[in-house]
């Protein structure tokens, strides 16, 4: 399996850390509301298709990255840092370019 | 001066190695810069650290991800969004840089002692290098003068190309003998020489 990180490029999943559901929502941190924080920590949709998931490039450029993987065919549908528009984001483009 | 001691010198012997009756296609070296630096922006500040970078080094660094370059004494690459490396022969780098990078654009981090610099030259360089990491070493992939972060076995490492058969390999220095060993037994088949 390959993830494309949008600054390394294609690497091997070996380097990559899960770092879990991306679907979550962390409720205030003051909230006393035990439903959401019961579904926060539990809840998973576990869905047989595409899954929003939250993974680290642990052995790269350790950037926190937003993908969407396919749970049945392990396809990566987009990759995205999680931290916004970074001018380094369109840096690997230019490169490829060149 | 306190001479550096090198963490390879218990595996580091000097000549001609391995299988090099048809000619030696490695040379392995270890390249003991003065300096090496990490330096971060803060997010939107990474025009300013590169502006800072080419005060201090006086290189500039191209565009792309992994961008980077070297003149011989100073390197320079891109390991990570809006995080460089820098190494320098001579000492006294993070000095000058802790008074470029002020604390508003982003931070300074002295490596010298953290990291051991290898270099890997010849014509199997990028051979070799292949049987470590999962990366495309091919010229048009990784352009002279870019790096690379990508790991080992769990060992991290940055590795930048400074020519066109010559790469420079950062690794931690409590790994470095480890990795320099495993270097050495991968270019076995090619032949290699250490200098």
């Amino acid at each position: 399996m390959l993830i494309t990180c949008p600054y390394c490029g294609p690497r091997d999943v070996v380097e990559f850390t899960y770092q879990g559901d991306g679907n979550r929502e962390r409720p205030d941190p003051a909230s006393q509301n035990f439903e959401a924080w019961n579904a926060y920590v539990y809840d998973r949709l576990n869905p047989a298709g595409d899954h929003n998931e939250i993974w680290q490039h642990s052995g790269g450029c350790r950037a926190h990255l937003r993908v969407v993987r396919n749970t049945l065919t392990h396809e990566i549908l987009s990759v995205a840092f999680i931290r916004g528009a970074h001018t380094s984001t369109a840096r690997r483009k230019a490169e490829d370019k060149s | 001066m306190v001479e550096r001691q090198s963490p390879l010198e218990p595996e580091f012997h000097i000549g001609s190695h391995g299988n090099f009756e048809h000619g030696v296609e490695i040379i392995l070296t270890e390249t003991g810069p003065g300096s090496i630096v990490q330096l971060a922006a803060w997010p939107g500040e990474e025009k300013k650290l590169i502006a800072a970078i080419r005060t201090v080094t006086g290189l500039a660094l191209p565009d792309g991800a992994g961008g980077g370059l070297s003149d011989g004494m100073k390197s320079v690459f891109g390991f990570a969004p809006g995080k460089f490396t820098v190494a320098d022969e001579a000492e006294g780098l993070a000095g000058a840089f802790a008074k470029a990078v002020t604390p508003a654009i982003g931070t300074v981090t002295d490596l010298s002692h953290g990291r051991t610099a290898i270099r890997i030259a010849g014509p199997k360089a990028e051979w070799v290098l292949a049987k470590f990491f999962a990366i495309d070493f091919a010229l048009p992939a990784f352009p002279v003068g870019a790096g690379r972060s990508t790991a080992h076995h769990d060992v991290f490492a940055q590795i930048q190309r400074t020519g066109s058969d010559q790469f420079d390999i950062y690794v931690f220095r409590s790994f470095a003998r480890s990795f320099w060993k495993a270097l050495c037994h991968a270019s076995e088949e090619v032949g290699y020489e250490v200098q």
